[in-house]
């Protein structure tokens, strides 16, 4: 289990240190001060293992989260903690940053309190953690003790993650799905790997206790529904939807709100809402994926001091939807002494900070098609070492899934309150987002 | 920002510079480098010319980012540009770059050695001085092969300025040590040495380093300088302090070159002209008077200055060891220094005066310190000074006071620090066997040591006592009773058990009349331990107890208990378990008299050096005990042990295994010369721990239940067998008649391949033993009547090690020699005898000869015994083809057309052998129809002939 938890600024100054364990010394928080912030080389790994203590560790822009464990832990079960501790310190007190911890540093050290238990992960629900941990010290001196056992008894009854006579005037609900796109491509356009990681994300704002139903695409239930419901329909694939029907989901989870049992039994899923901001389900597939853009590199060597690049990108989906913030990076050599960039659209720069041209547009549309062709001067060098040409990368935005996900339902059930599925305000959007798009050149 | 002055600041340089400092991560620092590098790629580019400043200052940037930990890949080519600047600012960054970040194989260092070339030849001193320093600090080879003709030419000139000469005789220096064959001095030795009287002390600073170095390479060539060091030396010493203006460091005439002037006087004997011998004393004397002034400074570093030149002083003076005045002087000297309150001083004091201890001028003296020493022992708080006392208490030892120091080395072993304890006790070990004078108190002191640093006491200190309890028949008693007494103890340290397992078994009837040690509480006391031994310590004890079935009968019955029960008899260990198994057999079934016989007391041992000085010797360089020191001691425990027979026959048997012991409880006993041939398989029966006399081992024969021989245990009925396996193992030899190399041995374990190459009357013979399995074989040792260099203990399974074996024919012979290989593989161990084919024939020299000169010959060869003829029947097909080659093999000339009858073979050659050469015919007259072949051999020595008949006879 956790044995500790250190938060460090970029310097590797120690913002905050909280130690579950015994095993777990001072001299811990120097090790990982010196071998991970302070390493010569920078280390990549994630997880650290120095004199037989692990260290797992995220990076949040400038600050380090570092839990330490002399034991045999679940690498991927202290990783989940660590990413759920910094969704509700940002659902506290917004952004992560050294000023930021040291303003709240009271609060910290009172959700580490809590959402650790001698190193065991507790309730880490924001939701719930909002009703007894508030910023405002002074006001849970007016919650009466009835209120308090109240709290006690909601957090730790059947349904912690939502209070009762939550009321609200107008019942609304927010469903985002949000997916990267990861991909790597030969030069010759041959699909090396792909796989779309989605995410689920709702907002609700629902009074009472309501009991809700989300209806996917997903092919498992289309295939049952397609043989066990309208009767004398052969092809089950048209089901009334248009383009492609069903998407192969390789692996879920979801929140713990949601019921398994009913998931596996009916493969339907249907849950009590937390009130507010969560994630619903996570989810990865790798069939059928549609690639938003495809990236055509040309890389020609003019001699030892000279190279040609010209890179065409084409955009591959509905021309009345708009991609956004596309910026392609394409990687310069190491010897690079000079750039020379024409682009037809969007604007294009050598950063030499970064060895590698970058090439932004803000807006494209579907099936479309544009270009960047670059000269390249080399200083010859000393050394023989051929350039390895680094893959080019791209980042984008688009106003639907690349999996292929479609929402089908979202129905709510209040018994007890007068409102009904209709009376609902619901809104769905769809964004997909490039996560490692890199075409290799 | 550091302040920066207009034109040679390099502002860009300083902004960049804070601009890393202030990164807030590495991140960003990555970004900024690569940044920065890109700009000056863009400037290097070559479209555009850049000045010198602007080329200095990217070099500057590139030189920076190197050294924050980057590679840097280009700018080469500017820095060796800057080289032919003429500004200094820019020359220096350019020297610098280069030598931080060219290396020898760089393609442009034909374009520095040129850009060096010509700032040495130029007339500017700090260009002369940058380019030296440039050499010096790249240093490599290809530097030497440019410049080292030029430098000393530089050092030698007239018109050199001096700050060059003092580069020059550095860089030549740095030169010589890392490529002394490119550095020849010849012409310039005189003049490089005259330049010890040189005006300009720092040049006479400088060249003095490379005057030390050179002369301990040639110290003839260099012989000169000792008398102008001393006049140097003298003149320094003697000269006021302010004298030496430019010099003197706090109130010291010029330190460093005392020092260095001191130092490079003890690279030679005492100067033999009077005269020189005269003024070099009196500077030493002066020196010592200097060290009785009042300091004329309270600062540590004038006391410090004055400190250094003393102490090399005195190493001179005891480097000498000729001037017994001096050496009592330096000695009462460092004896101020014992008890001075610097750590370091004290330290240096204890050092130099166990060097001092050796001379025998000054022993006396530094005997007169042994209170302060071993005050120092007890109080001194640094670990290494307390071990420098333990030295020179060591050094100081003698007949007179060595129980005292014996007896403060003990009780300071008790606190002693863990890291010294170990080399304390094998002092305090040999300093007890060195001065003993009665052996009682010889037993009383090792038995202490054992008992209190058990742990620290090594094998070779435990073995060396036993040796001498066996040696002294006066001592066994004493040692008998002191060993029972010590093991009453309740814990005891297993060295105490083994001692006393060993020597109650050997001398236990000594102690036996008195009841509180009879034979049964002596074995029950021993027995009490067995459990918490090890099991070599546990095969000693079953060792002992066989023997005390010997020394006294009435515990015969208990003691068969013990080895009959199932933890011995069925000890998961194959070591304790045969132990058990036979000498249970051996008890029961041998009568008294074998049984005395064959466990009678071990014979006294040959006197060796004493292997705990060897010990010693391994773990300290010369620096701690000196040579003479280590002579005597051996010469000592020589008197000591009063054996005459000092090294004995062991060197016959030579045993290069890493296992064997100088001590020779292991396999030293010279039995093998007498032993059988087949005796060879039993020598390590008992060599674990060996106390049962190996010459008697010859009666075990029958009494062996399971004997090792050279791939399985065999079980005792298959002994014969075993002898005779081992038997065609020797005849495979023979095989080798005619062929030089193959396959010599083959079996599941291991194969032995042979190589050899014959040359008049030397032999080289490669045996390369090949594992054939997946698991390693330890200890392999090999054992040969021939010299041979020792192979690797270890092969590493499915590995192949070589051995080489020289040989030199000495006079003829007919007797093959025996190899022996011992090993272990997997628990069990592995022993196996070969007849190494090494034959009379090797040594052949081919003769060719005409016809008639061969009947010529062949009739002066004819008495009686000078032929051998042999008449036998063909074993293989008679092919001429073969058998020519076999002959040629033989290693004689054969010659065609020289018998008449064609069918018949004739040869001729002669053997070598440092004695004499010994010219051989032969002829072979096969007869196809009887398929017989009659061998006739002629040669000048009649063992000769009789021996090739008889090789040959079985090949064909």
């Amino acid at each position: 289990m956790i044995g500790g938890l250190f938060i460090y600024n970029h310097k590797g100054e120690v913002l905050i240190s909280r130690v579950y364990r015994d095993d777990i010394g001072r001299n811990a928080v120097d090790a990982f001060r010196v071998n991970v912030i302070h390493a010569r080389q920078q280390v990549r790994s994630p997880v650290t293992n120095i004199a037989r203590t692990s260290f797992f560790h995220v990076k949040r822009s400038n600050i380090w989260l570092a839990a330490v464990t002399k034991q045999n832990v679940n690498a991927a079960m202290v990783f989940e903690f660590l990413y759920k501790m910094c969704d509700v310190m940002t659902a506290y007190f917004g952004k992560i940053s050294e000023e930021n911890i040291k303003n709240n540093f009271v609060l910290i050290y009172e959700l580490l309190d809590e959402i650790l238990d001698f190193g065991y992960p507790q309730n880490s629900e924001t939701g719930a953690l909002k009703t007894f941990i508030t910023q405002q010290g002074i006001k849970s001196q007016h919650h009466t003790k009835e209120e308090q056992s109240q709290i006690t008894s909601q957090v730790t009854g059947q349904i912690g993650w939502r209070r009762e006579g939550i009321k609200y005037r107008r019942n609304e609900l927010f469903l985002d799905v949000l997916e990267s796109v990861n991909l790597l491509m030969s030069p010759q356009g041959q699909v090396l790997s792909a796989h779309v990681s989605g995410r689920v994300v709702m907002k609700s704002y629902l009074s009472g206790m309501p009991e809700c139903k989300f209806g996917m695409n997903d092919k498992i239930v289309i295939d049952k529904q397609g043989k066990g419901g309208t009767t004398d329909d052969s092809g089950k694939s048209e089901l009334g939807g248009s383009g492609k029907q069903s998407i192969a989901i390789d692996d879920c989870t979801f929140h713990q709100c949601v019921r398994l049992s009913k998931f596996d039994s009916e493969r339907s899923i249907s849950f009590i809402p937390p009130d507010g901001d969560y994630e619903l389900m996570r989810y990865r597939t790798t069939k059928d994926i549609i690639l938003p853009f495809r990236v055509i590199p040309l890389v020609r060597e003019v001699g030892r001091t000279k190279l040609e690049v010209k890179v065409v990108i084409k955009s591959n989906f509905k021309p009345s939807l708009l991609a956004q913030k596309i910026e392609v990076r394409i990687p310069t050599p190491l010897n690079t002494s000079g750039v020379q960039v024409i682009c037809m659209k969007g604007k294009a720069k050598y950063k030499a900070s970064e060895n590698a041209i970058v090439w932004k547009i803000k807006r494209m549309a579907g099936m479309k098609e544009s270009q960047i062709s670059a000269e390249i001067e080399l200083l010859p060098t000393n050394d023989k070492k051929k350039w390895a040409r680094p893959p080019i990368s791209m980042n984008f935005e688009v106003p639907f899934a690349p999996s292929g996900l479609k929402v089908r339902y979202l129905k709510v059930f209040e018994s007890k309150l007068n409102y009904s599925d209709h009376d609902v305000i619901k809104w769905v959007r769809y964004i997909g987002r490039s996560g490692i798009y890199e075409t290799r050149c | 920002m550091p302040a920066v002055s207009k034109g040679d600041g390099m502002r860009g340089l300083a902004v960049f510079i804070s601009d890393i400092r202030n990164c807030k991560s590495k991140e960003a620092e990555i970004k900024r480098i690569n940044k920065e590098l890109a700009n000056i790629r863009s400037k290097f580019k070559g479209d555009k010319a850049l000045d010198g400043y602007s080329k200095k200052k990217y070099v500057c940037k590139l030189l920076f980012i190197f050294l924050l930990g980057h590679d840097i890949d280009f700018g080469h080519m500017e820095a060796v540009n800057l080289l032919s600047s003429n500004k200094y600012t820019e020359k220096q960054i350019g020297y610098l770059f280069i030598s931080v970040l060219v290396n020898s194989n760089s393609e442009l260092i034909r374009l520095i050695n040129n850009a060096i070339k010509n700032d040495l030849s130029s007339r500017n001193p700090t260009f002369m001085c940058l380019a030296l320093h440039c050499i010096a600090n790249v240093g490599s080879r290809e530097m030497a092969e440019a410049f080292a003709g030029e430098i000393p030419r530089i050092l030698v000139a007239g018109d050199t300025m001096d700050s060059v000469k003092q580069s020059a005789a550095l860089c030549l220096l740095r030169l010589y040590k890392t490529s002394p064959d490119l550095v020849l001095m010849g012409e310039w030795t005189s003049r490089v040495v005259h330049l010890l009287n040189d005006q300009h002390m720092g040049v006479v600073t400088a060249a003095i380093s490379l005057i030390t170095c050179l002369s301990q390479k040639n110290p003839d060539e260099f012989k000169t300088c000792v008398s102008l060091a001393v006049s140097r030396l003298s003149r320094i010493v003697s000269s006021a302090s302010t004298d030496l203006q430019d010099y003197t460091y706090y109130f010291v005439p010029a330190p460093w070159l005392s020092c260095k002037l001191l130092r490079l006087l003890q690279c030679y004997p005492p100067p033999e002209d009077g005269a020189v011998k005269g003024r070099l004393v009196e500077c030493l004397e002066t020196i010592l008077n200097k060290a009785q002034e009042p300091p004329k400074s309270k600062k540590v570093q004038h006391s410090n200055a004055k400190n250094a030149i003393l102490f090399e002083a005195i190493s001179l003076i005891i480097h000498y060891d000729s001037e017994p005045n001096l050496l009592v002087r330096a000695c009462n000297q460092l004896g101020q220094f014992l008890q001075h309150r610097e750590t370091n001083l004290r330290y240096l004091a204890l050092e130099s005066m166990c060097t001092l201890a050796s001379s025998e001028f000054s022993h006396e003296a530094v005997k007169t310190h042994i209170e302060t020493v071993i005050n120092a022992l007890k109080t001194e708080r640094d670990v290494s000074v307390r071990q420098r006392a333990a030295d020179l208490l060591y050094a100081m030892c003698d007949r007179s006071n060595a129980k005292q120091i014996v007896a403060e080395m003990l009780s300071y072993l008790e606190t002693a620090d863990y890291s010294i304890r170990e080399e304390m006790v094998l002092k305090v070990a040999i300093l007890a066997e060195k001065y003993a004078v009665d052996y009682s108190w010889y037993v009383d002191t090792i038995l202490n040591l054992i008992r209190i640093a058990g742990d620290y006491v090594s094998e070779e200190v435990w073995y060396r006592v036993i040796q001498i309890v066996i040696n002294r028949d006066d001592v066994q008693g004493y040692a008998a009773k002191t060993v029972f007494e010590a093991l009453q103890a309740p814990a005891c340290h297993e060295n105490m058990v083994k001692v006393g397992g060993y020597i109650l078994g050997e001398f236990g009837n000594l102690i036996a009349g008195d009841p509180r040690s009879s034979p049964l509480v002596q074995f029950n006391l021993l027995h009490s331990k067995f459990h918490l031994c090890s099991v070599p310590t546990r095969a000693l004890l079953l060792s002992a107890y066989i023997k005390f079935i010997n020394l006294f009968p009435e515990t015969k019955s208990t003691i068969q208990e013990v080895l009959r029960s199932d933890s011995q008899i069925r000890n998961s260990d194959v070591e304790l378990q045969q132990r058990a198994v036979e000498y249970l057999k051996l008890s029961s079934i041998a009568s008294t008299d074998v049984l005395a016989t064959v466990l009678e007391e071990m014979p006294p041992f040959p006197e060796r050096e004493s292997s705990i000085l060897a010990k010693l010797k391994k773990k300290k360089g010369p620096g701690a005990v000196s040579v003479n020191e280590l002579e005597e001691g051996k010469r000592e425990a020589g008197e000591l042990n009063g054996g005459g027979e000092r090294g004995g026959d062991s060197s016959a048997i030579s045993t290069p295994s890493p296992s064997a012991d100088l001590l020779g409880l292991r396999a030293g006993h010279p039995v093998t010369a007498a032993a059988p041939s087949a005796g060879s398989l039993l020598v390590d029966v008992f060599s674990e721990t060996g106390f049962i006399h190996y010459g008697r081992l010859m009666l075990l024969i029958f009494l062996r239940t399971h004997e090792r021989t050279i791939t399985k245990p065999v079980p005792f009925l298959a002994v014969p067998a075993c002898l005779s396996a081992s038997h065609t193992l020797l005849s495979l030899a023979l095989r080798f008649v005619c062929k030089n190399n193959g396959v010599l041995f083959e079996n599941q374990l291991l194969q032995i391949g042979i190589k050899s190459e014959y040359r008049q009357n030397l032999g080289r013979i490669y045996l390369f033993y090949g594992n054939k399995t997946s698991v390693q074989f330890v200890t392999f040792t090999t054992t040969l009547n021939v010299q041979s260099k020792p192979v690797e203990p270890l092969i590493e399974g499915g590995a192949q090690v070589q051995q080489v074996i020289n040989i030199e024919c000495l006079t003829d012979f007919s007797d093959a020699p025996l190899l022996n290989i011992k090993f272990r593989y997997g628990g069990a161990l592995q022993n196996l005898t070969l007849k190494l084919p090494v034959t009379i024939n090797k040594f052949f020299q081919p003769t060719e000869m005409a016809s008639h000169d061969f009947f010529q010959r062949w009739k002066q060869l004819s008495q009686p015994q000078q032929e051998a003829q042999k008449i036998f029947k063909a074993s293989h097909a008679m092919d001429t083809e073969v058998l020519k080659a076999k002959l040629l093999g033989l290693g004689m000339a054969l010659l065609e057309n020289v018998d008449p009858n064609p069918e018949n073979f004739v040869c001729a050659g002669v053997i070598q052998s440092k004695a004499q050469q010994v010219g051989s015919l032969l002829r072979l007259e096969p007869n196809a129809q009887a398929q017989m072949y009659r061998l006739t051999v002629r040669s000048s020595k009649d063992t000769v002939s009789k021996r090739l008949c008889e090789l040959l006879a079985e090949q064909f």
